[in-house]
């Protein structure tokens, strides 16, 4: 089975901070990470070829300093890792952010695409499906298990509000994944030293069969106008007294908000 | 320089310069005391027509027989917007004997309601729901069609999107109409919550965007409004689906419908073992609320994953969210930032929670629990 995993490194958002004085984002020292639900996808794309053969290559479109994430992937064991990088590509929305993952993905033999549920800087969780629709080919979001896989179809528990839905979907389809799915492996050492050698294949708009009118800037029907630092903080007050006097004001201002009933 | 939410400008003897951290974003342009820079591509020629396509839609997307929360609100929003722009509120049904649910979109705002009914749109399908509402948008041309940010829907509407070749804005939190351009201004938090953009969809149409629950205002339901029922074909070519729906087991311990909740008591590390985590699902039960947790507390293995709130877990927006133990850590705040009344209870005063909390309760969770028990019990 050939799997193809898209990965995006993206910000750790955990370590964004805002500069309260000039109300932007503080990204001296913010570390680049793969972005996490993305392990996930590369992990099941490396289990499913335990299980079944085949390959992993793992694909990401981005600025030049991607590659260090796409070598932390060929530690953790994928086959071969893809760049799409090119100044065209800047400034892609989700559009045309997979439009121009779908034509390179079209160079490269997959029955199966794997993809995060979402990003952690944008959370858009727009890419996946997109991808597939460019491919003409099915997608089942959300996925927590694989219940059963064969050559022709895949069945999968795809987690939703309030439960569990049971889907499956024939090959080659692409599924966008959840955390649940599996236990993330750390980088083996043999894996890691042949990363540093293994060569990462760069592809720039030239090598790909590409609509020049969707990519990049001008293939991007969204635009960002305005961005603002959100205003989290609330006129909040601190309850006074002893745990049981804190309980009793804190009934009564939710009574009086009726948010619950009282017998007053 | 300032402007810039990335820091990718520099000054360069008097001129900015644009670093690889740029994105293209435009804040800077308004920024730009001499007007001086401009965003390639940003008056990129009119791709479509827009006038020739007119009216608000909202998908009403069905959940065990009713709409979703979500429609009624994104019918409040699709209202006021088309009130405000003198336009029509459309809204498409999808499924399989639909019986009064049209009548019932009516109530609450629609003046059209486009049916498309048909067996094999009785389970909820990417392809052909995707596909029936290509045929309608083609056939007629809404301006704007919302989306609840729901599985369904951010499932769906991005597959929609890539076909009609336009834009999507996922995620929004507050929708409005651009007074200069008539374009609808979709505004989402990025980042974990730390900036809030806005984002238009100029030269493409429909403008399309899906919403959170919980955050706009629902519709008042008015059984007397009249309102115009559209039957949409459905075509065998339409059908096309490489899915199957074979089950759905709901969560069995108690429903984790987080989304739409309007009560939730949430645990964190603060509470210590599993056993004083029983203590989070006594109040929320006594309260007729559902539990949510922090992943700290998921990763103790003191509640599944289906629980978390966040960022990598569940946005939710109710009424009242009750954070016990919780740090307020920003991957978990971005999840739970909407909710009416925070309330939050840590010992520690100077924990970032309290920072978006309504009412802060300093002292130790396990004790202020069980007087909130005792009280509501009492009470
Ligand atoms: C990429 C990424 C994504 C993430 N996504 C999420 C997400 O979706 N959701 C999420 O929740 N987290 C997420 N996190 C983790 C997040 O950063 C925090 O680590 C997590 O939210 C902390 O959980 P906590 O507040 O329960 O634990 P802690 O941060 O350990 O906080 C425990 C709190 O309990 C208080 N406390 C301790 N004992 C008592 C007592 N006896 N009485 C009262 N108070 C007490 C402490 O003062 C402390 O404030 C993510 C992190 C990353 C890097
Ligand atoms: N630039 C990119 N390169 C490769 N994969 C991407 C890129 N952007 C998004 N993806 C994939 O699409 C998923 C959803 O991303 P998003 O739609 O940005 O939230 C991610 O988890 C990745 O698997």
């Amino acid at each position: 089975m050939n799997i193809v995993t898209c990965i995006k490194q993206v910000p750790d958002t955990s370590e964004v901070k805002i500069d309260r004085e000039t109300n932007t984002l503080i990204r001296e020292g913010v570390p680049s990470i793969i972005n996490p639900f993305d392990l996930n996808a590369i992990e099941e794309g490396l289990l499913l070829r335990e299980r079944f053969g085949g390959s992993v290559t793992v694909i990401s479109m981005g600025p030049p300093q991607v590659e260090t994430a796409l070598r932390e992937a060929l530690s953790l064991g994928v086959d071969r890792a893809v760049l799409l990088c090119d100044r065209a590509f800047a400034g892609s929305d989700t559009l045309a952010t997979s439009y121009t993952l779908a034509v390179g993905i079209k160079k490269i033999d997959f029955d199966l695409i794997l993809c995060g549920k979402q990003a952690i800087d944008g959370d858009t969780a727009q890419v996946g499906p997109e991808i597939a629709e460019w491919l003409d080919i099915p997608h089942l979001t959300y996925v927590s298990h694989l219940n059963e896989v064969s050559p022709a179809a895949i069945t999968v528990s795809r987690l939703l509000e309030g439960g569990y839905e049971q889907a499956s979907a024939s090959l080659p389809a692409l599924l966008t994944v959840v955390k649940e799915l599996n236990e993330p492996r750390l980088p083996s050492y043999r894996a890691s030293l042949r990363a540093k050698i293994q060569p990462v294949t760069v592809w720039g708009a030239a090598d790909l069969d590409l609509d020049a009118g969707r990519i990049g800037i001008q293939g991007s029907p969204t635009k960002v106008t305005r961005s603002f630092v959100p205003e989290l903080e609330r006129q909040g007050q601190f309850l006074a007294g002893s745990p049981e006097e804190q309980a009793k004001a804190l009934i009564a201002a939710l009574q009086s908000a009726r948010i619950i009933h009282g017998c007053s | 320089m300032n402007a810039c939410p990335y820091n990718a400008v520099t000054m360069v003897s008097g001129l900015p310069v644009f670093g690889d951290a740029c994105n293209l974003c435009g804040s800077c342009v308004e920024a730009c005391p001499s007007g001086a820079i401009e965003r390639p591509g940003a008056d990129a020629g009119s791709l479509v027509d827009a006038s020739a396509y007119r009216g608000i839609w909202v998908f009403g997307e069905i959940r065990d027989g009713s709409p979703a929360r979500v429609v009624l609100e994104l019918l409040g929003a699709g209202r006021r917007l088309a009130d405000q722009t003198g336009q029509s509120l459309g809204a498409v049904l999808a499924g399989d004997r639909l019986g009064a649910l049209p009548q019932e979109l009516i109530a609450y705002g629609a003046d059209r309601v486009f049916v498309a009914e048909h067996s094999a749109l009785a389970a909820f399908r990417d392809e052909p729901y995707a596909a029936v509402l290509a045929a309608a948008v083609k056939q007629y041309r809404p301006s704007i069609l919302l989306f609840g940010a729901t599985a369904t829907g951010r499932s769906m509407a991005p597959r929609l999107a890539a076909r009609l070749r336009t834009g999507l804005t996922a995620d929004c939190t507050a929708l409005d109409i651009d007074p200069d351009s008539g374009n609808l201004l979709q505004t989402r938090p990025a980042f974990g919550g730390n900036i809030m953009a806005t984002i238009m969809c100029p030269s493409h149409r429909p403008q399309m965007a899906t919403v959170r629950p919980g955050v706009l205002k629902a519709a008042p339901k008015n059984d007397s409004r009249r309102g115009e029922v559209v039957r949409l074909e459905v075509g065998p070519e339409l059908l096309k689906a490489r899915t199957e729906v074979l089950g759905f087991t709901a969560e069995d311990e108690e429903t984790v419908n987080l989304e739409d909740a309007s009560i939730i008591v949430s645990g964190g590390r603060g509470l210590g073992s599993a056993e004083n985590f029983s203590l989070v699902r006594e109040l929320a039960a006594l309260l007729g609320g559902v539990v949510g947790a922090s992943r700290a507390a998921v990763e103790e293995g003191w509640i599944p994953y289906a629980h978390q709130v966040g960022q990598t877990g569940k946005t939710v927006s109710p009424r009242l969210y009750v954070a016990c133990g919780i740090s307020g850590a920003v991957q978990h705040v971005a999840g739970m930032q909407g909710a009416d009344i925070i309330v939050a209870i840590n010992k520690n005063p100077d924990a970032p929670i309290f920072k978006v909390a309504t009412y802060g309760m300093v002292g130790d969770v396990v004790q202020i629990l069980k007087q909130l028990i005792e009280q509501v019990k009492g009470g």
